[in-house]
């Protein structure tokens, strides 16, 4: 049989029995779909995480109070219990190291905002003027905190989008007077919106001097220092360097903790990355499911058409002719399948992305690929038993069944 | 010339615990051009013969020549060969592809065989022509009545030119009058030169033919060619 004929011959047994063939097609692209859409929402919340935390800032070295890790025993940790704060100086200090390009030290604290009767509660920040550079923040009016001795806050105040809005409408907001606790502060400038990113939301910050924010609350520890390194290849040595500083000046103890970004990136893109394959994995279950279902379907149209193999064989067919047609069929079956779950899987995943804006929901190139792949392969190796079937039936029995 | 020659055939099948011969000992030659109706009672045999005559069955011993060829020595691919191109066969249950219409089903064997489409439509619609169906190309066989179902039947037999045509009860499933049209039908053609093998209970349609085999317990009964008198 030509092979245009064996196509045509597919196509119209195919459709032919119309139920048989939607639920195969069905099971076949709910399976496709499953893994766009799986693979999809894995590998976007990698791509999330990933992105949230490079919009932290570039090159980032991140010093805590306090110890996390374990250390060997050290006779200093056994006079002093707790942990030396930060302190602005401390900040100050790691200037000196040269890997380091720029700094802010980090407080931070709630607080009431009020503005012409209005009152809120927001975050505040008390940071640097290299703070909104350094975490990449950008302003949408005005300018940032001025560049001034770290332990003198002037009153003043950069605020966020969303409080900009609720505190003054449409009005003007730079060269406003509001009140911060019991602070009275010019705002000089306004953040651009970003919306929730991890950790703060910079819509509802409110950022002020560092020595400021301490005096508002109450305290000389810093929450953070955010140490900028001068590159990519230069963190370690700045790590280093940040912890030796810190350690001479806390008298020999490591009572601080030093993250890279990178490090937590790291860990984060591992971590995701297993569980997109994970679901990934889930995924190609249900297809292998589909593909069992295809052949289940097959074997149903081997059975159902007996007679018509029968048939078929008394008109001349050689077996090599009838294990290609309905090879052909289950192919058809499967490649319709596969494109239609490819289809409802990004449509799936489109509105996944129009739901969740922030949220990069792509199925990556290597599910699909595999995807459709491991659809047509199933489809193609379960058509491949039932048509050995249709070939090995007896011509005589097969057409007293018909 | 002989167009069949059977020597010695047996067919035997297991059932169960018990065998049954359904063909002994079986001779038979058949020229060309022969119109040969093969009767007896049910479980005679005559349809297994049928079966073995159309390469659909196997014999379990003997041989059996068609057009001086031992045809059952040869692979199911070779067999499959000989059907398409030398054998046509017409059922009592007509056995159209009902997702297929007429002119389709027609020129089924003619696709399996890879002619190209132009001829196959040409021949398709030659044969339309022929057997009166021009009017019900389009229709599928369940748009079809029973007459016409086994005129397409017999279209689709006779499309690839064979020598040969088994026909197993043709005219069961019709009535009176379609069934002489079926039967005048078969016999037309058989005037043209083809070998007819007919298979049936109907003592009237077997009168017909101009030899007769009547079959019983797998063996040849009586042979009118070989008739005493």
């Amino acid at each position: 049989m030509r092979l245009a004929d064996t196509l045509r011959f597919a196509r119209d047994a195919a459709t032919s029995y119309p139920m048989r063939t939607t639920l195969s097609v069905l099971a076949m692209s709910i399976g496709v779909a499953a893994v766009v859409i799986l693979t999809a929402l894995g590998d976007g919340a990698r791509r999330y995480v990933v992105s949230q935390f490079s919009s932290l800032g570039t090159n980032l070295v991140i010093v805590l109070p306090g110890r996390s890790g374990t250390g060997g025993f050290n006779p200093a940790n056994a006079i002093t219990s707790t942990p030396r704060d930060l302190s602005i100086d401390d900040a100050a200090s790691l200037l000196r190291a040269p890997a380091v390009k720029r700094l802010a030290p980090l407080a931070v604290g709630t607080s009431e905002i009020s503005f012409g009767g209005r009152l809120r509660e927001v975050m505040v920040a008390g940071s640097t003027s290299d703070f909104i550079p350094l975490r990449n923040f950008e302003l949408a009016q005005g300018q940032g905190l001025p560049e001034e001795d770290w332990n003198r806050g002037s009153s003043v105040a950069v605020i966020g989008a969303k409080i900009r809005e609720e505190m003054f409408g449409n009005g003007p907001a730079v060269g406003q007077l509001i009140r911060v606790g019991d602070r009275r502060l010019r705002v000089v400038g306004v953040l651009k919106s970003l919306g929730q990113g991890l950790g703060m939301n910079t819509d509802e910050l409110v950022i002020v001097p560092v020595a400021l924010a301490q005096a508002m609350f109450n305290s000389n520890t810093l929450f953070r220092i955010l140490v900028e390194a001068k590159s990519r290849e230069a963190i370690p040595e700045a790590k280093e360097q940040v912890m030796n500083i810190l350690k001479q000046r806390h008298r020999g103890e490591e009572d601080v903790t030093v993250i890279t970004q990178d490090a937590v990136l790291a860990t984060f893109d591992k971590l995701l990355g297993a569980l997109t394959l994970g679901v990934a994995g889930i995924a190609a279950i249900s297809l292998a499911v589909a593909g069992i279902l295809v052949m289940n379907v097959m074997l149903v149209a081997v059975t159902q058409r007996t007679g018509e193999i029968g048939l078929l064989k008394a008109l001349g067919a050689t077996a090599r002719t009838i294990r290609l047609a309905f090879l052909a069929e289950a192919a058809m079956l499967s490649t319709v399948g596969a494109l239609v779950g490819y289809l409802l899987g990004q449509l799936g995943a489109f509105a996944l992305r129009q739901a969740f804006p922030v949220f990069p929901a792509y199925p990556p190139d290597w599910a699909v690929i595999a995807g459709l792949g491991t659809a047509l392969g199933t489809g193609l190796l379960f058509g491949v038993m039932p048509a050995r079937r249709a070939t090995r039936l007896d011509p005589v029995q097969a057409l007293m069944r018909h | 010339m002989a167009l069949i020659e059977l020597k010695g055939i047996e067919r035997v099948f297991q059932l169960g615990d018990s065998t049954v011969h359904a063909l002994t000992a079986l001779n038979l030659s058949i020229g060309t051009g022969e119109y040969v109706a093969v009767m007896g009672p049910s479980g005679s045999g005559k349809s297994t013969l049928l079966n073995l005559l159309g390469l659909l069955d196997r014999p379990s011993a003997g041989s059996y020549q068609l057009e001086d060829r031992d045809v059952t020595t040869l692979s199911p691919d070779e067999q499959a060969q000989v059907r398409s191109q030398r054998i046509g066969f017409v059922f009592q249950s007509f056995h159209l592809v009902p997702r297929l219409t007429a002119a389709e089903n027609i020129a089924l064997p003619m696709m399996l065989a890879g002619i190209p489409s132009r001829e196959r439509n040409s021949r398709v619609e030659r044969a339309l022509a022929d057997f009166g169906l021009e009017q019900r190309a389009d229709h599928r066989p369940d748009q079809l009545s029973g007459g016409q179902r086994q005129r397409v039947a017999i279209a689709r037999a006779t499309i690839m030119q064979p020598a040969l045509i088994l026909a197993d009860e043709p005219t069961g499933n019709l009535d009176r009058h379609t069934g002489d049209e079926v039967v005048h039908l078969l016999e037309a053609l058989n005037a043209s030169g083809v070998t007819l093998v007919v298979v049936t209970h109907d003592p009237a349609l077997g009168a017909r033919a101009k030899r007769q085999l009547v079959m019983e317990d797998g063996s040849l009964k009586q042979d009118s060619a070989h008739a005493p008198g």
